[in-house]
């Protein structure tokens, strides 16, 4: 038994070193001081300070902001609607239709979201659709997240209030809002992270025009790779950690909560 | 009201593969299989997509093997340990996923540490150096890389929920370590490998990026070659042609994933 932990130990701290190593590269040579990512030479933050001049960049990032925050917000919106119907009417095909682009391979989803757009509305690409295909893909993620939260719960409460004498949305208002709360946080700031994150979509979605985060940093590593790349992903991935923080200090409350 | 609001975004997203794209391929050939005849006439295309299955069933299974380990050493550590290591797990990957492929290209970079080392090795036994970065070998480890997590948390949430007593059952009855391993927790874990083999296999199936930015010309998969239609030639009805075949082996794989990782009797 000892021996098989250790064995078991051994496979999982080389699956850790796996998964760590390159992002703690990319971190490291975001301040070495050479135009190649081979060798370590020198402490610097040129890099970043090229990266908060480089204009197209800090409009991009400017971009991807206000996407990312129109698309989550909408997202959250619809997809709170769409847990609680799925929790309420239990319709074998809600949850399959609200699934769906969650399972499906990402190009798909942008080949006929790029197809809905040209021929159906006969929109111009820009912005606005990438908004909307964000959303498409983020409302499933928020509705089994708000749906889980559902199901963990007592069905009576709502009974309860209706019975108190609570008009349904004084209910809803009262009772299943503050409950499902965590889960309606929860599902936003993963929306945020999943759309400021999105490339796939985003590629096939964005036309011509505004610079997108995402599809620059492709543009620079299919292009010309410089360690203003490895300055971008630096913060990139420090923002990211820092919402997952958040996350989860949210998470732990509502454990508490729960657990008292 | 929430009904109705909610159905329309399901059907936006869910169904457009399957609604839009028949429709398209139709309207723009004037109502021809032609498409379909394209791409069975040409062997390109089905090789290329027989090679995404490949690249698909190679990274599934290496994921497997790295992600078991670990899972299991997770469900077995102390409670309150858990959590941290499953989101140790998670951290990396809530990174951008165009910054965990660029890292594979420092690493893989023929300038890189690792290239230097290999080749040194490679020159010892007079092989000549190979090129890490742009090959079929860049584009597994990227894949892998990239779809790990999702492999690891499937099978540590079932991995989680078997009951020790059946292990220490095992024991009693004279079973030996693997033994234990091979005729109780094996068959129970199942479920976990097969959602998580559909959780890794259908992404990797569809993917553009990573072939894109680390396989050389000849790595292509379906994803690339849909990328180009609707992109590059902008042939939109072959595209379509290609997404839907795309779409039908995905369906049938979820299909057939779905019924392998069914509830088993008891060990649901």
């Amino acid at each position: 038994m000892q021996r098989r932990m250790t064995l078991l130990w051994i496979a999982s701290i080389l699956v850790y070193t796996f998964l760590y190593i390159p992002l703690i590269i990319v971190v490291i040579f975001s301040f070495n001081n050479s135009k190649l990512n081979a060798e370590w030479v020198g402490f610097t933050l040129h890099w970043y300070q090229t990266l908060f001049h480089n204009h197209e960049m800090l409009l991009a990032a400017r971009n991807s902001l206000i996407i990312a925050i129109s698309a989550s917000t909408l997202a959250t919106l619809l997809g709170t609607m769409a847990g609680l119907a799925i929790h309420r009417y239990k319709l074998k095909i809600l949850p399959i239709l609200a699934f769906t682009p969650v399972a499906m391979p990402e190009i798909l989803l942008g080949v006929s979201l790029l197809l809905f757009f040209l021929q159906v509305l006969n929109l111009t690409l820009g912005m606005f659709s990438i908004i909307i295909a964000h959303t498409t893909f983020c409302i499933g993620f928020v509705a089994i997240i708000v749906r889980a939260r559902l199901q963990g719960m007592d069905d009576l409460i709502f009974e309860a209030a209706r019975d108190l004498g609570a008009t349904p949305w004084q209910t809803f208002y009262h009772i299943t809002l503050p409950l499902i709360r965590p889960a309606i946080i929860a599902g936003a700031l993963m929306s945020f992270t999943l759309s400021i994150d999105d490339f796939v979509i985003t590629f096939f979605t964005k036309g011509v025009g505004e610079p997108i985060l995402p599809i620059q940093i492709y543009t620079m590593i299919k292009v010309a790779i410089t360690p203003e790349v490895n300055a971008v992903s630096t913060l990139l991935m420090l923002l990211t950690l820092t919402l997952i923080f958040v996350a989860t200090r949210f998470d732990t409350s509502v454990l508490r909560s729960e657990s008292k | 009201m929430i009904l109705t609001s909610f159905r329309l975004p399901g059907e936006f997203g869910g169904l457009a593969p399957i609604y839009i794209l028949p429709d398209k391929a139709n309207a723009d050939s004037g109502l021809t299989i032609e498409t379909y005849q394209f791409f069975f006439s040409d062997f390109i295309y089905v090789e290329v997509f027989l090679k995404s299955f490949a690249v698909a069933i190679f990274t599934t299974i290496i994921c497997i093997t790295l992600a078991y380990p670990l899972a299991l050493l997770i469900a077995h550590s102390p409670r309150k340990f858990r959590n941290l290591m499953i989101m140790l797990v998670v951290l990396p990957f809530a990174s951008n996923f165009l910054i965990r492929i660029y890292a594979w290209m420092i690493i893989l970079g023929p300038e890189s540490a690792l290239s230097h080392i290999i080749n040194s090795a490679l020159a010892f036994f007079d092989i000549a150096p190979v090129t890490l970065l742009f090959s079929p070998f860049a584009v597994l480890i990227a894949m892998i890389y990239v779809h790990l997590p999702f492999m690891i948390l499937p099978l540590y949430t079932n991995l989680e929920k078997h009951d020790p007593l059946l292990l220490d059952a095992a024991q009693d009855l004279g079973a030996n370590a693997w033994q234990r391993f091979w005729y109780v927790t094996w068959p129970q874990s199942l479920p976990g490998i097969f959602s998580g083999s559909a959780l890794v296999f259908i992404p990797v199936l569809g993917m553009f990026a990573i072939p894109d930015i680390l396989g050389g010309t000849g790595d292509i998969m379906i994803g690339n070659l849909i990328k180009d239609q609707f992109l590059g030639t902008r042939d939109w009805p072959f595209g379509s042609t290609l997404s839907i075949m795309l779409t039908l082996a995905v369906l049938s794989i979820t299909g057939l994933f779905s019924w392998f990782a069914r509830p088993t009797g008891k060990f649901a």
